[in-house]
C-alpha cells in the first residue's frame, strides 16, 4: 500500500500494534531512537523512576544538556538563581546516577537541545526522537518522526524506551516556487501559521513538500519543522535527500563505512510515495512571498511586513475577533498603522527556530558595515556553544560587537526568559524566536516574531523593517571578514 | 493515578481562545524540581488583576474549566497540568485542545472533554447568568451536564479506560517487555548510539 513519509517512519518503529477494538482499546507502542532530555521538564521523571525503584532502560539512546535557565553571561561563575542553579544541579545529579551522557554549561557541546541533537549527526532520517520540549519537530526536518512530549512521557520513555501512541493524521504543506531575496524560511512558517491557524495542524503531522522547501539548506529546513507546533500540529517533516545527506556526513554520530552505505539505502526510500494520499494539503506560493512578521499574540496573527495592522472587524469569526481586539490592546497597537511604523526596543536573534550558523550569518550580511540605531538593544544568542565557537572563528562576534550587539554565551535565554535575559514591562522585542505570547520574554513584554535578516535590518534602522528598506551599505561591506 | 468516573463542581467560564500554556503557568514557576506545589503558579499573570474571573467568588472555587477553542496550544510544560490541578480543577472543557497537553492531562488524571463550541457557549451562559452553578463531568456516558443543558463530549477511548480504572501507563507498557526486547533486536547497526560519546 502506498504510503506517506510519517506512516513509513511510523510502521517502521511499532513495537506492537495496538489492540484496535473495545473500549480499551490500546494505541500502537512505538520505539523511540532517541531522547533528548534538558533540566527543566525532567526532574520529576527522574524521580518517578527513582521512587518506583525503575531504570532507565537505554542510558545509549539518551542525551542530556543544559540550555533552558542558563545563563548567556559569566557561566565560569556559579549561576546567581539559586532554583535555576538547584534545577541545573538536580540534572546532573540525575545523569550521574542513571547514567545518562549530559553536556553541562561551559562544555563545547552544550546548548539548545535541538541545536545539540543535529550537530552531534544523532538527529537522522527515519529516527523516531522525542523531548520534553514542544520545539522537538525541528528534527523533522532530516525525515525524522519528532515530538514533543511532556513530563510523564518523558517518564514513560526513560522506563521503556516506548511510547503508546495515537494514530495522526497526515497534511502536505506544498511550497512551490522561488523565494526572493531577503525572504527565509522564517516567513514560510509564519505565513504557513497565519494560514492554517495555531490549531489547524492540530492531530495532524505535516510534510514540507515543493521545489521552495528542495530549495532549502537543513538549517532552513529546521527552521520550518521547529515551528510545526506553532500551527497545532503533531510533528513536521521533510523528506531527506542529498542536501540532507550533505549536511549530515562526516558529523560525529554519522553511520561510517558500510553503515554510511547501508543508512542511505534506506534513507533513499524515505519519501512519500507517488500514489499516497494526504489527508489534507495545503498551497503556498514562494514566488509572492513577503517578510513575514506577527502583529499580536499568538503565531498565528502575522501579516506580511508590507502590510498594517489588522483591525478586529477584519476577523468574521467571534473568537478571533475577541482574539484580536485582546490582542492589539496588550501589544500597545492600532489598527492601521503599517508594520513598518512599529518601534521597537529590543532585538533578539537567538532560540532553537534562528540561532545557527546560517542564521547568524546572514543578520551579520545585513549589518556589516552599518551602525545599530542607538536605542536598540539587540542580543545575538548561538544555539550552542558549538555554534558560538565557529562563528567566532569567521569572525562574526566580531561583526556583531561592532555593530553594538551583545555577544552572548548558548542557551534559550530570551526565547522565554527563565534566565536573566528577559524583556521589561511593555518592551518591544523583535525577536527570532517561535512564540509571541503574552509575557512570554518576560512579563508585559511585547513580541514580533521574524526572520533574522528582518531583525537585523530592525535593528539598523530601530523600527520593523526588512533588508530591502536600508540604504546600501558602504563598499567594505560586501566583504566578509575571515570568510571561510 | 486516582480513578474517574463522574465529577460535579462550580464551573468557571473562561471566555477566552489560545490559552497557551505560558498563560496557565508562566515559565519562571517551571524551575521547581517538584510535581505539585504550582496552585500559586496558575495564571500567575492574570490573576495579577483583581477583576480576572479566578479572583472571584464563587468561581475561585470551581473545579470545571469551560474555556475557549485552541485551549493548552504552545510549550509542552506538564506543569500546566500540575498548576490546574493543584488549584483544584479536576476537569477542563474546550471545542478543541492542542495534542500534548491533552495527553498530559490523561496521564495525569485531568480529564480534557472536548465539547461543541455551541455547547461551549451555551454553557457560558449559564455560568455567568447564575454564577456558582455546578458542572457535572460523566465519563462514563461522555455527557457534559449543566442547569438545563446536556451536551455530549469526545475523548478517546484508551484515555478514557485509563482515567476509569486509574491505570498506570509505564507498568502497563512493562508487560509488553518481551515486545520491546524483540524489537531492540533488529533494529540495525546504523542507527546512532549516544555512547560511547563521539565529539566533534
Amino acid at each position: 500500500m502506498a504510503k506517506t513519509l510519517a506512516e513509513k517512519v511510523w510502521d517502521a518503529h511499532v513495537v506492537r500494534k495496538g489492540d484496535g477494538e473495545g473500549v480499551n482499546a490500546q494505541p500502537d507502542l512505538l520505539f523511540i531512537d532517541l531522547h533528548l532530555v534538558h533540566e527543566v521538564t525532567s526532574p520529576q521523571a527522574f524521580e518517578g523512576l527513582r521512587l518506583a525503584g525503575r531504570k532507565l532502560r537505554r542510558p545509549d539512546l539518551t542525551i542530556a544538556t543544559e540550555d533552558h535557565n542558563t545563563p548567556t553571561l559569566d557561566i565560569d561563575k556559579p549561576i546567581a538563581d539559586l532554583t535555576s542553579r538547584t534545577q541545573i544541579q538536580t540534572l546532573r545529579n540525575n545523569c550521574q546516577e542513571f547514567g545518562v551522557r549530559l553536556h553541562s554549561l561551559g562544555d563545547a557541546e552544550q546548548g539548545i537541545v535541538h541545536v545539540v541533537g543535529p550537530q552531534l549527526g544523532l538527529t537522522q532520517p527515519g529516527m523516531t526522537v522525542v523531548c520534553g520540549d514542544s520545539h522537538t519537530s525541528t528534527h523533522g526536518a532530516f525525515g525524522a518522526l519528532a515530538m514533543g512530549i511532556g513530563t510523564s512521557e518523558v517518564e514513560h520513555v526513560m522506563a521503556t524506551q516506548t511510547l503508546s501512541l495515537k494514530p495522526f493524521k497526515t497534511m502536505a504543506i506544498n511550497v512551490e516556487g522561488t523565494l526572493r531575496p531577503g525572504v527565509s524560511a522564517k516567513d514560510i512558517i509564519l505565513a504557513v501559521i497565519a494560514k492554517i491557524g495555531t490549531g489547524g495542524g492540530q492531530g495532524y503531522v505535516l510534510e514540507y513538500r515543493g521545489s521552495a522547501i528542495r530549495a532549502l539548506s537543513m538549517e532552513a529546513r529546521m527552521t520550518i519543522c521547529n515551528m510545526s507546533i506553532e500551527a497545532g500540529a503533531r510533528a513536521g517533516l521533510v523528506a531527506p535527500d542529498q542536501t540532507t545527506y550533505d549536511y549530515m556526513h562526516g558529523r560525529p554520530h554519522a553511520p561510517e563505512g558500510a553503515d554510511w552505505d547501508a543508512a542511505v539505502e534506506y534513507w533513499n526510500t524515505l519519501h512519500t510515495d507517488d500514489d499516497a494520499a494526504f489527508d489534507v494539503e495545503v498551497d503556498l506560493d514562494a514566488d509572492t512571498l513577503e517578510p513575514f512578521v506577527t502583529w499580536g499574540t499568538n503565531p498565528g496573527q502575522g501579516v506580511s511586513l508590507s502590510a498594517k495592522v489588522p483591525s478586529p472587524d477584519d476577523f468574521g469569526d467571534e473568537n478571533a475577533k475577541a482574539a484580536a481586539e485582546r490582542a492589539l490592546q496588550y501589544m500597545g497597537l492600532e489598527a492601521g498603522t503599517p508594520m513598518k511604523d512599529i518601534r521597537v526596543d529590543t532585538v533578539f536573534l537567538g532560540s532553537c527556530t534562528n540561532s545557527r550558523m546560517e542564521d547568524l550569518r546572514a543578520a551579520a550580511d545585513i549589518i556589516r558595515g552599518r551602525t545599530k540605531d542607538p536605542a536598540v538593544r539587540m542580543l545575538v544568542v548561538p544555539g550552542s556553544a558549538r555554534v558560538r565557537l565557529e562563528a567566532e572563528a569567521e569572525g562574526l562576534d566580531k561583526v556583531f560587537k561592532d555593530f553594538g550587539a551583545e555577544w552572548r554565551f548558548a542557551g534559550c535565554s530570551m526565547c522565554l526568559g527563565m534566565n536573566p535575559d528577559q524583556l521589561e514591562v511593555g518592551e518591544r522585542c523583535a525577536s527570532t524566536s517561535n512564540r509571541n505570547f503574552e509575557g512570554r520574554q518576560g512579563k508585559g513584554g511585547r513580541t514580533h516574531l521574524v526572520s533574522p535578516v528582518v531583525a537585523a535590518a530592525t535593528a539598523v534602522r530601530g523600527t520593523l523593517s526588512s533588508p530591502s528598506d536600508l540604504d546600501p551599505a558602504p563598499e567594505s561591506a560586501a566583504v566578509r571578514v575571515g570568510a571561510a | 493515578m486516582e480513578k474517574f468516573t463522574t465529577h460535579t463542581g462550580i464551573g468557571v467560564p473562561l471566555r477566552q481562545s489560545n490559552v497557551d500554556t505560558d498563560q496557565i503557568i508562566p515559565a519562571v514557576y517551571l524551575k521547581r524540581i517538584t510535581r505539585t506545589g504550582f496552585e500559586d503558579a496558575l495564571f500567575a499573570a492574570w490573576r495579577k488583576d483583581p477583576s480576572f474571573i479566578l479572583n472571584q467568588a464563587p468561581f475561585n472555587a470551581g473545579s470545571v474549566l469551560v474555556a475557549g477553542p485552541d485551549f493548552g496550544t504552545g510549550s509542552s510544560r506538564e506543569h500546566a497540568v500540575w498548576a490546574l490541578k493543584d488549584f483544584g480543577f479536576k476537569t477542563v472543557l474546550s471545542s478543541r485542545f492542542a495534542d500534548i497537553f491533552r495527553g498530559n492531562s490523561g496521564k495525569q488524571g485531568l480529564l480534557a472533554a472536548e465539547v461543541a463550541q455551541d455547547d461551549i457557549e451555551l454553557i457560558w451562559k449559564e455560568l455567568e447568568n447564575a454564577p456558582g452553578t455546578e458542572v457535572t463531568v460523566d465519563l462514563v456516558s461522555k455527557t457534559v451536564q449543566c442547569g438545563n443543558i446536556v451536551a455530549p463530549f469526545e475523548i478517546d477511548d484508551y484515555t478514557r479506560w485509563r482515567l476509569l480504572e486509574g491505570l498506570d501507563d509505564i507498568g502497563l507498557t512493562l508487560k509488553h517487555e518481551p515486545d520491546i526486547t524483540a524489537y531492540e533486536a533488529t533494529r540495525p547497526s546504523f542507527k546512532p548510539k549516544t555512547l560511547p560519546a563521539r565529539l566533534s
